[in-house]
């Protein structure tokens, strides 16, 4: 029998046949990139594969590398294996890669979401034999509202402190999440002002073609009475931090799958938690993972040990593979947000 | 339930205290006054009595939900609260109401005298008409432990603006041994009849801690100083032929301290005093480790009464001849209570606390190191011309602890913490050397900042050498300070001992595992402080 068609090592998910690793975490020849997110796309590899759509951020990321691109749907051969990428619904440019040798399908999932945001590409089922998946929210507490749901409570609560005279401060992050927040509100319910490391990630998008409502980045400089009860979109870390003074009282929310934990809203100490994820909730991963068709599955970061169990329990080989990945983060250091 | 439901959401929504006092003195103004009776019950700690166990609450989940009770069982620890595990993990209502808070509280007590399938049909029921938040709520009602994020101060502070009692007033009414069940809001809130409970307690005055030294606190001549017991904070009220002891938490102890009843022979009716119920024999305080021991226990075996009899070690009196003299000065309320303890003859359960005698502050903080060999925790420091007020207020009272004992451990274990860490690492098992081998010794949870605690849970995630269930042995590559109250010795430890309030003071990243303390070093402490 010959090799399996993905080897997980300690550099990250291999492909022996296809002489190329996918995300991995120490640097390689080749790297198959699903996503710009700082635990997926690192610096160091000497070349790298990506959606079109994923390229512009990791540019902006990673600076000068080499980056090839592809179109969803794409097929390329590598090795002795056909590589292509199909939408993970995660951030614009997302992808799921399925790799094939010979009738045999892999697919890794990154950082996936099924329900359609009306921002990002919408998340696409690829049938396969083994499918390797992550499961941050992989537990039955976690089941998210419909987005216009929650946009809808948050503009009711913007609303409310524009009446109170007070800025509303939301923490989303930088790269992704604060893009599809903005994308999903009313930009005439009032102005809308950014953090620099958003701003900076708006460009990148704004460049692309994706549609922002307009926004106006803080400086020093900027005299905020000129926009009063406006809604400011920052990374988390900058809540709290002494960049939020010059807002004075402003009513503070975070906007994270995280925030469906009454426990972790309070931790944060926010007035307001949006439960917004870009990550599936407990049935979108459940069903993600039926419509794959696949029998063997591996999970990676999240609550692996409790979901691999249920999924065992529910007839599938599955197996935890342990990754560097991450997760929602909503407790990335400042350093990492600001990139 | 929507109404209060609205209500817990705005005080969980906001951490600002105008924002809760505006959103409870709305709720007190408006609610009917069954609600705002029960509201007022909730936020002071009474609750309808348990109906239900938890045990058939997680299984009635599970099984609505659909999923193994297993699964219920593993993220309930990761959400941290049951009744909001519950509420997150049953599907929709499939339908509307809209009842007061009351009908659902009657709801719960119903549910006593139904057997177990007519109990379990009422909570489903009642799960499929409310929604997530109103569910969380009732669920509360039914396991109890309702917190809201808001302090008895504050809630008086809403009500006095809604009903223009001043805010004392409220605090001492909302005292003692009431139920919604036993008074009506008319009677506890606007017209009391102070007659009518003889065992109502006083609100405690609790001491904020000095941090720094007492210098800033001025002139020494207008403070006197006392030890800083190392036992459990009672009130004792000696009323009508009766005596009641209360906790700090407003728990009736009574009963547990049964010695203490032979003071109706000795003190005078209409006598309240503030003191601290210590462990006592041969004429000196026993540690905590000796009262320990009876903390818990309704009633207590004779063996226990001989090995640790309690006495009240009394410093303040609130009650003299049946008139609230708290807002006498400090100097005048203990000139009173010495003369009132100091006749009494020995046998009597009661010492009068010691003043320490000091003329700077140099010489206190050479009295505050000789705390632990008198089985005092450090000094307290009051001023001679303050009233006895209500609540932690800042000025009067302050505590001066002395400095923990700490050891130098190595990390071997980590834990994700949860509720408000969920996804963190933060319970963490620490050991120190007995030859060449770590031995564990002591758990930890706090005192990390949230930016230490995220560096070290990306640290544990790469560095995990094995996994048991929830919790991981990791590499033993860094030290802590580990700060803590008391040690004594324990069978049920492989290391023998068992700290008190242990906690991470310090991460030692200046320190190799090599150099963490060894085993001798806490048998060594174990022998001097145990
Ligand atoms: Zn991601
Ligand atoms: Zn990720």
């Amino acid at each position: 029998m010959s090799e399996p068609l993905l080897i997980f090592t300690d550099r990250g998910i291999c492909c022996p046949a296809g002489g190329f690793y996918i995300d991995p975490w120490r640097p390689v020849e080749r790297a198959v990139i699903t996503h710009g997110h700082a635990d997926h796309a690192r610096p160091g590899h000497s070349s790298y594969l990506a959606t079109e759509n994923a390229a512009p951020v990791m540019r902006h990321r990673l600076g000068d590398i080499r980056l090839e691109t592809a179109r969803y749907a794409e097929q390329r051969r590598i090795g002795d294996v056909t590589v292509s990428f199909h939408p993970a619904g995660h951030v614009p440019g997302s992808a799921q890669v399925r790799v094939e040798r010979a009738g045999e399908v892999w697919v890794v999932s990154g950082d996936y979401k099924t329900a359609d945001d009306g921002f990002c590409e919408p998340w696409e089922p690829v049938r396969c034999h083994a499918f390797v998946t992550e499961c941050t929210f992989g537990l039955p507490v976690f089941k998210w509202r419909p987005q216009a749901e929650v946009v809808a409570d948050l503009h009711a609560w913007w609303r409310a402190n524009a009446l109170d005279g007070r800025f509303s401060v939301i923490g989303a992050y930088a790269l992704g999440k604060a893009q599809r927040v903005l994308a999903a509100l009313n930009s005439s319910a009032g102005p809308i002002l950014t953090h620099g490391a958003v701003e900076a990630t708006n460009e990148v998008a704004r460049a692309q073609g994706l549609p922002l409502p307009p926004t106006v980045r803080v400086t020093p400089e900027t005299d905020l009475k000129a926009y009063p009860g406006a809604l400011v979109v920052a990374p988390p870390s900058a809540l709290g931090s002494p960049w939020m003074r010059r807002f004075g009282p402003a009513s503070t929310g975070f906007a994270s799958g995280w925030m469906a934990l009454r426990g972790i809203r309070r931790r944060r100490a926010a007035d307001r938690g949006f439960v917004l994820s870009d990550h599936a909730d407990w049935d979108g991963l459940n069903a993600a993972i039926a419509a794959t068709g696949a029998e063997r599955v591996f999970v990676t970061h999240g609550y692996t040990q409790i979901f691999c169990r249920w999924l065992s329990e529910q007839g599938y080989d599955a197996a935890i593979v342990e990754t560097e990945y991450e997760g929602e983060s909503l407790d990335a250091p400042a350093e990492e947000e600001a990139a | 339930m929507k109404r209060f439901a609205d209500l817990f959401s705005r005080l969980d929504q906001t951490t600002r205290t105008n924002a809760k006092v505006e959103a409870l003195a709305t709720y007190f103004a408006e609610a009917p006054e069954s609600d705002r009776l029960w509201t007022i019950a909730l936020l002071s700690h009474r609750r309808p009595k348990r109906t239900v166990t938890t045990t058939r609450l997680r299984e009635w989940a599970a099984e609505r939900a659909n999923v193994p009770l297993w699964l219920f069982e593993e993220a309930y620890p990761i959400v941290g609260d049951l009744a909001e595990t519950i509420a997150l993990i049953l599907p929709d209502p499939s339908q509307d109401s809209d009842l007061p808070l009351t009908h659902w509280i009657g709801e719960v007590r119903a549910l006593a005298a139904l057997d177990e399938t007519a109990r379990k049909a009422r909570v489903l029921a009642a799960w499929d008409r409310l929604d997530r938040t109103e569910r969380f709520l009732f669920n509360k009602l039914i396991t109890g432990g309702f917190r809201m994020g808001v302090s008895q101060k504050l809630m008086t502070r809403a009500l006095s603006r809604a009903t223009g009692v001043p805010e004392p007033d409220l605090a001492h009414r909302l005292m003692g041994d009431w139920t919604p069940e036993s008074t009506s809001y008319e009677g506890l809130i606007l017209t009391p009849d102070p007659s009518a409970d003889l065992s109502k307690p006083y609100p405690f005055y609790l001491a904020y801690q000095l941090d720094e030294g007492p210098e800033a606190l001025g002139d020494p001549a207008l403070w006197a100083a006392e030890r800083k017991w190392d036992g459990i904070r009672g009130q004792l009220i000696l009323r009508g032929a009766e005596h009641h002891l209360w906790s700090r938490g407003e728990d009736l102890m009574t009963d547990r301290f049964p010695e203490l009843a032979r003071l109706i022979d000795f003190v005078p009716q209409g006598t309240v005093m503030d003191g601290e119920v210590l462990a006592f024999r041969d004429d000196a305080p026993l540690t905590f480790n000796a009262l320990q021991k009876r903390i818990g226990r309704k009633t207590v075996p004779k063996k226990l009464l001989a090995e640790a009899p309690v006495i009240l070690m009394a410093y303040d009196l609130l009650e003299w001849e049946g008139e609230d003299i708290r807002a006498a000065p400090y100097a005048e309320r203990r000139a009173t209570l010495e003369s009132l303890v100091r006749p009494l003859p020995a046998e009597a359960p009661i010492r009068l606390s010691p003043l320490v005698d000091f003329d700077g502050w140099d010489r206190l903080a050479a009295e505050r190191e000789r705390s632990r060999e008198l089985c005092a925790e450090g000094v307290m420091l009051k001023r001679l011309d303050s009233p006895y007020r209500d609540g932690r207020r800042k000025g009067d009272w302050w505590k001066w602890k002395v400095d923990p004992l700490t050891v130098d451990a190595v990390m071997v274990y980590a834990q994700q913490g949860a509720g408000r860490r969920a996804n963190l690492f933060t319970d963490f098992t620490f050991a120190v050397w007995s030859g060449g081998d770590l031995v564990p010794f002591t758990k930890a949870y706090s005192g990390l900042t949230d930016e230490e605690f995220r560096r070290i849970t990306s640290w544990v995630r790469r560095n995990t050498l094995e996994r048991y269930g929830p919790v991981r042995a990791v590499k033993p590559e860094h030290v802590f300070e580990i700060a803590f109250e008391g040690i004594q010795e324990s069978t049920r430890h492989k290391s023998g001992v068992a700290l008190r309030f242990p906690r991470m003071a310090r991460w030692r990243h200046d320190k190799p595992p090599g150099e963490a303390n060894t085993l001798e070093d806490l048998r060594a402490m174990l022998a001097a402080y145990g």
